[in-house]
């Protein structure tokens, strides 16, 4: 079963690269999609059996990470199907300048999104630390082309410094994996394996100060990745310059994905007891990311730069929740959920934004309840939803992970948390309701793209998911939940 | 035999002071090959020359990667820049061998207080692994052009693929090969990535890369 779920977009990738065919290969973008949630919903009730001796296995956060990258890739290949049915062939003009540019190949595109969708799999399963690296780095290396589909000078930047940032930052994370081989191994004996499990059991025979110096340079390495301040330069560029779509994906599952990769170190953390130092470091990371985030979205005039700052702001909290543990793991487990959702229709809502009104700067923006009411409605539900108002899931998050601060007697860390998240909502209530408002531009028309309904449909469906996760959440997705915060020693 | 593992520690050493030093840009790419080289018989070096299948590959895919695809790729792209053959620093070349032979003694200092579970190999491997990390960082920082910020990584990862030689030894084939896959990907993408920046922009200094901001 995993190794269907790996072969499948390596297959679908290689076939997008043969195939000449435009509408073809967008088929085959969807149907791999559509195998690989199939998929991953049966590994809810069969568990998929162990490979290579255990070096691939999906334990609970790999199930849980994979099934939101499965769930979101699958909403993003229909958005991508009306996408690049409405991408124009020709050459276009860059918003911000008076340039001229091309997209790069559909093929390249396809090939690349479903070779994107295997690494990040790949993350989820891996148990061996560096085959994790491995498959961390590659999710780089897939996504770095998917950035500058737009050929110009201003997409270029993003990817240069996106894979330059990355790659250096997880460089560090290798030689965090180096660190706890050497913590893993004890004199005159063959050291553990650095598989998963493996540690875990050794975990009070692990050599605390090597394990610690690993985690740091986990924290730092795949941080860069997942976008903690202040490692997080690369990230708004890149959010911002990729096509919406692939801006979805970037925000809603890689960040997640570089995020277990924390999480499986912390995990081997607390089993050697540690747990304490590193739940430190994940509060004063997240706490700066948020902080860092809230005084970007002030004033922010690039609305897909303010989602992306929002991104870090988020990942801050999902750093934050885990720093906090106890109650607050399971709120951050959520919220790695509803973030992804929230998120992704966002993004997937911009998209559509920037189709109408052909530009990305905030104050240009006016009247699309007007323009184009369907997209003004996701657009204002999107925002509830991600400033965590009720009775969207985010605020169930929020509140969770709050509530164990509250609990914990952290009073300080909890009103700086509240307070810098109504910060955010004011920097950004005032963007969006301006953008949402206004009198109707009369030289824009809702031009009814060709396939208008795959791109207005995927964000609908995440917005009622994510409303559905704020007032009910199934008991199987909760169980879920709970198993994976009590792994990594909360409940 | 540990004599054969410190000359190439030292052989470390003096390179990355010479990439801190030179102008040239083709110098520096085959300064980053002779480190390649050098560190891929590292294995058999300090395994003893124990002639195991799994290292002799292992070397042999490390020498061909890091001594001739490597230099290989980033000449292709050096020549495409037909006029720039200048690394162009922010920070002077004296400075920066100054800098470097700080970092260098700072090196040394910190790994003889850090705690080793076993008996190292030779006692240069580790400052140096890390001088060389701290060489690869400084050069990505330091330096304007996109191709110098590529050598930079490289050197980098070689520092790090020292430090996993010499004290993590024998890792699964596979991972060490994927580690070395990724690498090569990484390196072949971000020499695309200059020939497009060089084609737009017509120079590859990334202090120019700015128009992305807050």
């Amino acid at each position: 079963m995993i190794l269907a779920l790996l072969l499948i977009p390596v297959i679908a990738a290689v076939l997008s690269l043969i195939v000449r065919n435009d509408i073809l290969r967008r088929i085959i973008l969807i149907v791999t999609a559509i195998s690989h949630t199939a998929i991953t919903i049966t590994a809810w009730s069969v568990e998929p059996s162990v490979l290579w001796n255990g070096w691939l296995m999906l334990d609970k956060p790999g199930l849980l990470f994979l099934t939101i990258t499965s769930v979101l890739f699958l909403a993003c290949s229909f958005y991508a199907f009306g996408y690049l049915a409405g991408e124009a062939k020709s050459k276009k003009q860059v918003f911000e300048e008076e340039t001229f540019f091309t997209n790069a190949p559909e093929a390249i595109f396809c090939a690349c999104v479903e070779g994107f969708l295997a690494t990040m799999t790949l993350v989820t399963v891996s148990q061996h630390f560096g085959l994790l690296w491995v498959a961390m780095e590659a999710t780089t290396l897939a996504s770095a082309p998917l950035i500058y589909f737009h050929r110009h000078h201003r997409s270029l930047e993003a990817t240069w410094k996106y894979l330059l940032i990355c790659s250096v930052g997880i460089a560090l994370a290798l030689l965090g994996n180096f660190f706890m081989v050497i913590a893993a191994t004890k004199p005159a004996s063959e050291g553990t394996a650095i598989v998963l499990n493996a540690l875990i059991g050794q975990g009070h025979n692990l050599n605390i100060q090597w394990l610690k110096a690993a985690f740091l340079f986990f924290l730092v390495g795949y941080g860069t990745k997942m976008g903690l301040a202040p490692l997080h330069t690369w990230l708004p560029d890149a959010h911002s310059e990729a096509p919406s779509v692939i801006s979805a994906l970037l925000s809603g599952a890689l960040l997640n994905c570089a995020f277990l990769g924390i999480l499986r170190c912390y995990q081997v953390c607390s089993a050697a007891g540690e747990a304490q130092f590193c739940q430190g470091l994940l509060v004063l990371f997240g706490l700066i990311s948020i902080g860092w985030a809230a005084i970007f979205i002030l004033g922010q005039a690039d609305y897909k730069r303010m989602l992306a700052y929002s991104s870090v702001e988020h990942v801050g909290i999902l750093a934050l929740g885990v720093g906090i543990g106890a109650g607050a793991t399971f709120g951050a487990m959520l919220h790695a959920v509803n973030h992804s959702i929230a998120k992704a229709m966002l993004f997937m809502t911009a998209g559509n934004i920037i189709a109408v009104y052909k530009t990305k700067t905030t104050k240009d923006v006016r009247g699309i309840l007007s323009v184009a009411p369907i997209t003004g409605v996701l657009w204002i539900a999107g925002f509830l939803a991600i400033s965590g108002i009720p009775p969207f899931g985010i605020f169930v998050s929020e509140f969770t992970i709050a509530k164990a601060m509250i609990e914990q007697g952290r009073i300080g860390i909890a009103v700086a948390f509240l307070a810098i998240l109504a910060v955010v909502f004011v920097g950004m209530s005032a963007a969006f309701l301006n953008m949402a408002q206004g009198p109707k531009n009369n030289d824009l028309q809702a031009k009814d793209r060709p396939a208008v309904a795959f791109t207005i449909l995927p964000p609908i469906a995440l917005g009622a998911i994510a409303l559905m996760l704020g007032l009910y959440i199934p008991p199987v997705v909760n169980d879920l939940l709970h198993s994976v915060a009590s792994v990594i020693g909360g409940y | 035999m540990n004599n054969a593992a410190d000359i190439i520690m030292i052989f470390l050493v003096l390179t990355n002071l010479m990439l801190l030093g030179l102008s040239r840009l083709g110098a520096c790419i085959r300064f980053v090959a002779l480190q390649g080289v050098a560190l891929g018989f590292l294995p058999l070096i300090l395994n003893h020359w124990d002639m195991e299948v799994h290292l002799v590959i292992f070397s042999i895919v490390i020498i061909s990667l890091k001594g001739i695809v490597f230099p290989w790729m980033l000449n292709r792209t050096l020549r495409e820049l037909a006029s720039q053959r200048e690394v162009e620093p922010f920070i002077g070349y004296g400075i920066s061998i100054i800098a470097g032979t700080i970092t260098l003694v700072m090196c040394m200092w910190l790994s003889s207080r850090l705690p080793f579970p076993e008996p190292l190999m030779s006692p240069l491997i580790v400052p140096v692994a890390f001088f060389t990390i701290m060489s690869g960082l400084f050069l990505i920082i330091s330096r304007k052009k996109a191709l110098t910020q590529v050598l930079g990584y490289l050197v980098l990862e070689n520092g790090i693929y020292a430090f996993g030689v010499a004290l993590v030894g024998k890792q699964p084939m596979l991972v060490e090969l994927g580690i070395l896959l990724d690498i090569f990907v990484a390196v072949f993408v971000m020499g695309i990535a200059i020939f497009h920046i060089n084609r737009e922009f017509d120079h590859i200094d990334t202090d120019q890369l700015s128009r992305l901001r807050s």
